[in-house]
């Protein structure tokens, strides 16, 4: 039966991970997110799974590398400068074909930065950090409800891509609260099912075969194969795993180009637009990579500006500039190092940039 | 005809990619004899680290997974999670374990996990050409201490086995040298007993072994031994350090 209750995002990310099967979560106190941390000691155990308060964010993606690599499905969690400190072992996680969510509550950078909500890693979490050719899909929900679908199916997305699944959520939505529905709970993997449903899997050779789970090619020929057939997946991911959502794109002036939190005060700012006469339309990402290109293709040759409004300098302009591909100029709204502008700020900022496209 | 002896089966049958003199072969053998003895090969887990043994997997006949340069005793923890009854172990060099996985050994043992380390502490950086390790000892020459270690520049040489008997959760900690028939025999004993800490539940279990590196210490493989025997039992005592009742 699926449930309607009010939670705060933290928790919610941790509830909708056990009803998407997971049931091995490891962690390191970091805010914004700790309350995901927190809940997860309470509930992992009595709903028959495994939690581990980690040393440190480095042997957290490695606890969970190994959980991966044995056929657990894994949920690991962080803020942005331990998220940083885990690149390394994405990167050997994407070599070695591992699935594995991977939720990020970002906060204001760069170093320590502060604790207030931000988007400053979308480079990290779209270009990744870590060595090497590799991509991770990153999908950045702009509520709770959406966070809880996109982790709900997250864990068998990553088994099918056998991949790292990253999500993006702001801390806005880690800590605000809001009514939601909780989804019918899915059986986990029992580890009796692991060398059946993961032959891949360290489960002992006991299963008939031997199994390594590895990254290291020291063939020259060897490596560059197995890049190029993780890049055949790439491309594959490219096509399927796309997503995102526009709002009066076909006949607007103005394109507002969001994600997360910002694309909710943009949603406002459309319709404050709207009652000035002003015809406004919102691209908003979910899929940060691969980066909605297509969404492009159906904006209002008319159209006089896109605006790119994000809690950064401006980092998913890059994206946009090659998505708009010279038809339109493009245009920054942001605030950084942890401010949340207010919709009039943006509204104003908007009209400004407007008046200079008339 | 009766056999006398065989070559384990948890040893595939391959050439293994060491340099002669290398006690890795012995050590891996050792590991491998006493899985196979326990009959326990279709469900051991092993975990490689970085350096010279980074392809242990090509050798052993078991399950296993590399990991990140000292990230061996986090991997065997998220194993451990999943499989609750495999045996599971981690094979790591002194490079990997005492210099940049120092954090991840040190908990590791202080959770107690329930899994067993094979350090293979050879007072050098194998892999990467001989540099200097946190085990390599004063006056000895490496890559980066041309002159010899220094105490006033680089601290004395780490102590690993000791310092992890420190900790509660280190239930078995024993140091062997591969120096010689009588210390390899007694070295397979301690791995024996560190797999049956582990088989019972009873925590953390460490076996350190003093091993050689020839090709970049500079010394033929039997002058090697001998600079073990002389240099690192002197500073690295042999003997049991902690064992638990169960297992004595």
């Amino acid at each position: 039966m699926s449930e309607r209750v009010l939670m705060k995002g933290n928790e919610a990310f941790g509830e909708a991970a056990i009803r998407g099967g997971c049931r091995y979560y490891v962690g390191y106190p970091i805010t914004p997110q700790n309350e995901l941390t927190e809940f997860m000691s309470r509930e992992m155990t009595k709903r028959g799974g495994k939690f581990v308060q980690a040393e440190s964010e480095l042997a957290s993606i490695n606890m969970a590398y190994g959980i991966a690599a044995a056929g657990g499905n894994v949920f690991v969690s962080s803020a942005s400068p331990g998220i940083a400190l885990m690149q390394e072992g994405l990167s050997f996680i994407c070599s070695a074909e591992l699935p594995l969510v991977a939720l990020n509550v970002s906060r204001g950078g760069p170093g320590i930065g502060g604790i207030q909500p931000g988007q400053a890693d979308y480079n990290q979490v779209t270009r990744g950090g870590g060595n090497g050719d590799y991509h991770i899909p990153v999908f950045a929900p702009a509520s709770i409800q959406e966070s809880i679908d996109i982790l709900y199916d997250a864990f068998s997305l990553a088994d099918e891509w056998r991949n790292p699944i990253m999500i993006l959520a702001d801390g806005m939505i880690g800590q605000m609260m809001e009514p939601v529905t909780l989804p019918e709970p899915k059986a986990p993997i029992s580890e009796d099912e692991i060398a059946v449903r993961k032959p891949w899997a360290l489960s002992g050779t006991k299963k008939g075969h031997r199994s390594v789970v590895k990254s290291l090619r020291m063939q020259p020929n060897d490596l560059e194969k197995h890049v190029e057939k993780l890049f055949e997946k790439y491309r594959q991911a490219e096509k399927e795993l796309v997503k995102y959502d526009s709002d009066r794109i076909e006949d607007a002036e103005v394109v507002f180009v969001s994600f997360g939190t910002t694309a909710r005060i943009v949603s406002e700012v459309i319709d404050m637009l709207a009652e000035d006469g002003i015809k406004a339309g919102l691209i908003r990402p979910i899929s940060l990579w691969p980066f909605p290109e297509e969404a492009f293709s159906k904006v209002n040759p008319k159209t006089k500006v896109v605006i790119s409004a994000e809690l950064n300098m401006g980092q998913m302009m890059t994206d946009v500039k090659a998505a708009v591909c010279g038809r339109f100029p493009v245009r920054l709204i942001n605030r950084t190092g942890g401010i949340i502008p207010t919709s009039l700020e943006i509204y104003e900022r908007a009209k400004k940039i407007l008046g200079e496209y008339k | 005809m009766r056999t006398i002896f065989e070559p384990t089966k948890g040893m595939l049958p391959v050439d293994t990619s060491y340099c002669p003199g290398c006690t890795h072969g012995i050590a891996h053998r050792l590991i491998m004899e006493c899985v196979e003895e326990k009959g326990r090969l279709g469900d051991t887990l092993g975990v490689s680290p970085i350096g010279c043994s980074v392809v242990a997997h090509e050798f052993m006949n078991i399950d296993m997974c590399e990991s990140a340069h000292g990230r061996a005793p986090a991997v065997a923890a998220g194993l451990r999670r999943v499989h609750p009854n495999h045996l599971i172990f981690t094979y790591q060099g002194d490079g990997d374990l005492a210099s940049i996985g120092a954090a991840e050994i040190i908990h590791a043992a202080n959770r107690g996990e329930k899994f067993t380390t094979f350090f293979i502490n050879n007072a050098i950086y194998g892999m990467t050409g001989g540099q200097m390790a946190p085990t390599t000892l004063i006056g000895q020459k490496s890559t980066t201490s041309v002159e010899g270690r220094k105490k006033e520049v680089n601290g004395m040489p780490l102590r690993v086995s000791e310092l992890l008997a420190t900790i509660d959760g280190a239930v078995f900690v024993e140091r062997v040298a591969l120096n010689s028939p009588a210390n390899i025999r007694k070295a397979k004993k301690a791995v024996m007993k560190a797999l049956e800490v582990q088989e019972k539940g009873l925590g953390f279990s460490f076996v350190e072994f003093l091993s050689a590196c020839p090709t970049n210490w500079g010394y033929q493989p039997v002058d090697a031994l001998k600079w073990l025997t002389e240099n690192m039992i002197p500073y690295y005592p042999l003997g049991n350090l902690r064992c638990p009742e169960e297992v004595k």
